[in-house]
């Protein structure tokens, strides 16, 4: 129990954030794609989104409270260091929360100041999110390389979920705003390689022993499907984005589903490096993780709402299937 | 500027909290008008029961992000600002707000969708179970974050390792000596709240002749929620006072401002409490009223601040956020049955009536407010009661920091409060869609027709 109970929770935290990134980062990169667009388009981006931003958004508050839950040590300490970007990170999630609802609320005069604040803060949750990202897997350190290096990923991760908006518009939108979410998806493409080289080589160079469990023989062998599958996709989203045609014969969700690949490949990556530290080369796991009575409480909760959870989001899911129409309230 | 860090948490915190609060006030009891909105559509297929909820619905879905970004980053501010709070209390404070997520939040947000953009795309049941889902998500949610703040002030099941909380009893804990007192009295606020709301918003609508049939049934549900509500309330705030006295003696010292220990206890209408003096000014008494409704008897031995010296919470906020609040109960009871009286006697309401309620819009907000400051303000200086001292759990960021991010968020805040209001404003000025049914007909109301009530 003492043994498994931390590293089940840390699978459950990861699986949150994974899905948190996957989810919530197509719904920020279309609000980072809105300046791009005409004002009918606007409307159209934002409507795809609709039902499903504030449930997607619940999924980096179900990985902060497990880390809350499972990890009360590691989350004083986490949270207080990133005490800046996750203020940030904040600012941009209430703006364009609020934004969301006010651009039609607000009466129409208004609407261009609240899409414009739905965008500031979409990009300034996604920056926030990299530079978190960058400082976490630095081991939270404050110097000088640390931090640029954090800059760094805060500059090139939003291309991420720009690229997931672009992929989920391509599922959602028909016509000249299906063509321009081609364009902005190969746009995005190459940042994007950037960030996720940087995130891949960040934990090698910053920690000595995880090098070692990247670069010594049996583990490369094994490991070597990531990196690979990584490329793969990659040049596979290049290949599909320089063909419309295709995509609009139905194929655009390989797009998506080509980032969640990465994705996936990226936090596998991640867990091993890591793993079983919770704060980089200060604390692990089970000296971060709360009592075994806490754990078991919870996880009671865990595994009889999470599947429900699932289930009733697929659901929603397949409601609102299909091209976006005109944002109606009736 | 060279502010004390602890402090400066410590309204930054407040902050948050008090923008946050406004708006589960209202959503808790909307959520369950809207319900009740839906279902009498469901079953008389009255229209204008349809408008009454797609208008208050996108005020729902206002309210509801509003409280979903803040308390987002309420979470976080645990983390951020008092990260001894959760290295000490986490074993009971996270579980508690784990529960809240996973039963809550994810079907709150989820069904909101369909309520809001589900109208051709599922059947009128789906529909009305959406709302169903939403109104049991916001109780539920009501219920674990309530259970956890009632332990902060009433601590039980639990034993001390080292210094860190651990759990001895879950349902102790959860079923804390001041929970069921405080769950009623919140949830019973934020019906008192969204009533209000609903009544005062349509009052108001009426007097600018945009009242529909629509406008009047949601007036009235208002009216007849708030005179059911509000002396129930009142019944309940006193079990919840006595609830205090008896766990929190030095919170109801500082609510009457009792400074000594005596029998006959006065009840103390207005003064002016003076921490250093540690005495009041210009006090206005009523002799023994304190001992009578705290006790019971006329000569009831009442435990005063000079017990708690340097464990309890300062004076002059509490005692006068606890006169706000009362006061504010007593007037809403009273503009709730003038109210129920104009509706029972089945006239129209009349000028003054709909002023009244008009000006009452955001009374629920007040009363609110001032009932959390006595409650929280009232807890200090312990985080946990007896248990856990604010000040032995603040971050350590400089000073500049939390000047720089407090005002962020404050500018930030102000500008919501605002935009808010104006939402509101905006949608009230519409002409009421039920109006529509009136020169059409019953029958041929036209699904193209604006959606507001």
């Amino acid at each position: 129990m003492e043994y498994w109970l931390p590293i089940v929770y840390l699978a459950i935290m990861g699986l949150a954030l994974l899905v948190y990134v996957i989810l919530d980062g197509y719904d920020l990169g279309v609000g980072m794609l809105l300046p791009g667009a005409t004002d009918a388009e606007k409307d159209l981006m934002i409507a795809s989104i609709g039902p499903f931003w504030d449930a997607n958004e619940t999924w980096i508050v179900l990985g902060v409270g497990v880390l809350l839950i499972a990890f009360p040590l590691a989350h004083g300490i986490i949270l207080s260091s990133l005490y800046i970007p996750v203020t940030l990170m904040l600012l941009g999630l209430i703006l364009r929360g609020v934004a969301f609802d006010l651009r039609v609320k607000g009466g129409d005069h208004r609407k261009a100041l609240w899409n414009r604040a739905f965008f500031v803060g979409s990009l300034l949750a996604s920056v926030s999110q990299g530079w978190m990202l960058g400082a976490y897997i630095t081991g939270l350190r404050e110097d000088i390389t640390s931090l640029l290096f954090a800059g760094l990923i805060a500059a090139t991760l939003p291309a991420l979920y720009v690229l997931l908006g672009a992929a989920w518009l391509l599922m959602k939108s028909e016509g000249e705003l299906f063509d321009k979410a081609v364009r902005w998806g190969r746009r995005a493409m190459l940042p994007m390689g950037v960030a996720l080289l940087l995130v891949s080589v960040a934990t090698p160079v910053v920690s000595e022993a995880i090098a070692r469990r990247w670069f010594s023989l049996p583990n490369a062998i094994g490991l070597l499907p990531i990196p690979l599958v990584c490329a793969l996709v990659y040049g596979g989203l290049f290949w599909f984005l320089n063909r419309p045609e295709l995509l609009r014969r139905g194929y655009a969700w390989l797009v998506y589903a080509g980032i969640v690949l990465i994705c996936v490949m990226a936090a596998l990556g991640l867990a091993f490096s890591i793993f079983p530290d919770v704060v980089m080369g200060r604390m692990t796991l089970w000296e971060a993780s709360a009592s075994v009575a806490s754990l078991q409480f919870t996880l009671v909760g865990v595994v009889i709402t999470l599947p429900m959870i699932v289930f009733y989001t697929i659901y929603i899911y397949r409601i609102f299937h299909g091209k976006a129409r005109a944002l109606s309230y009736e | 500027m060279d502010w004390d860090p602890f402090v400066l948490a410590r309204i930054q915190f407040a902050a948050n909290i008090s923008f946050h609060i406004l708006f589960p006030a209202i959503s808790i009891g909307l959520a369950w008008v809207l319900f009740y909105f839906r279902a009498r559509y469901t079953l008389s297929g009255d229209r204008a029961w349809e408008y009454a909820y797609y208008f208050w619905v996108k005020v729902f879905a206002l309210t509801f992000a509003m409280g979903v970004v803040s308390g987002i980053t309420m979470s976080f501010q645990f983390g951020t600002n008092w990260p001894g709070f959760m290295e000490r209390a986490g074993n009971v404070a996270g579980p508690l707000l784990g529960y809240e997520v996973l039963t809550a939040f994810f079907l709150e947000a989820s069904f909101l969708g369909i309520m809001l953009f589900g109208k051709d795309r599922v059947s009128n049941k789906m529909h009305l179970i959406s709302a169903f889902l939403v109104a049991v998500g916001t109780l539920l949610s009501a219920f674990w974050i309530l259970s956890l703040n009632s332990w902060m002030q009433t601590p039980a099941g639990y034993s001390l390792d080292e210094g860190v909380v651990t759990v001895e009893s879950w349902w102790r804990i959860i079923f804390n000596p001041s929970f069921p007192y405080r769950f009623f009295h919140m949830t019973l606020a934020s019906l008192l709240t969204s009533a209000f709301l609903i009544a005062g918003v349509s009052a108001w609508r009426a007097r600018a002749g945009l009242a529909g049939p629509g406008t009047w049934k949601v007036l009235r549900t208002g009216v007849a929620i708030a005179a059911v509500a509000a002396p129930l309330q009142i019944f309940v705030g006193d079990l919840h006072g006595l609830n205090t006295l008896e766990h929190q003696p030095a919170k109801v010292a500082a609510m009457e401002a009792i400074w000594e220990t005596q029998r006959g206890a006065p009840f103390t209408l207005v003064a002016l409490p003076d921490g250093e003096a540690r005495k009041n000014h210009l006090a206005l008494e009523i002799p023994h009223a304190a001992s009578l409704i705290l006790t019971h008897r006329w000569n009831g031995e009442v435990r005063g601040l000079d017990e708690f010296i340097g464990e309890h919470p300062p004076v002059a906020p509490v005692f006068w956020s606890f006169r706000v609040m009362l006061a504010m109960g007593v007037l809403m009871l009273a503009v709730a049955w003038w109210g129920a009286w104009s509706c029972l006697r089945g006239r129209e309401p009349s000028m003054p009536l709909l002023r009244a309620l008009s000006w009452m819009t955001f009374s629920g907000w007040v009363a609110v407010l001032a009932g959390w400051y006595v409650t929280e303000i009232g807890r200090q200086p312990w985080i946990v009661q007896g248990l856990l001292r604010v000040d032995s759990v603040v971050a350590d960021h400089s000073s500049a920091t939390l000047t720089g991010t407090l005002l962020g968020y404050v500018l930030l805040y102000v500008f919501l409060i605002f935009s808010y209001m104006g939402a509101l404003r905006y949608l009230s000025r519409q002409e009421a869609a039920s109006l529509v049914l009136v020169e059409q007909g019953e029958s041929s109301g036209s699904r193209q027709a604006q959606e507001v009530v």
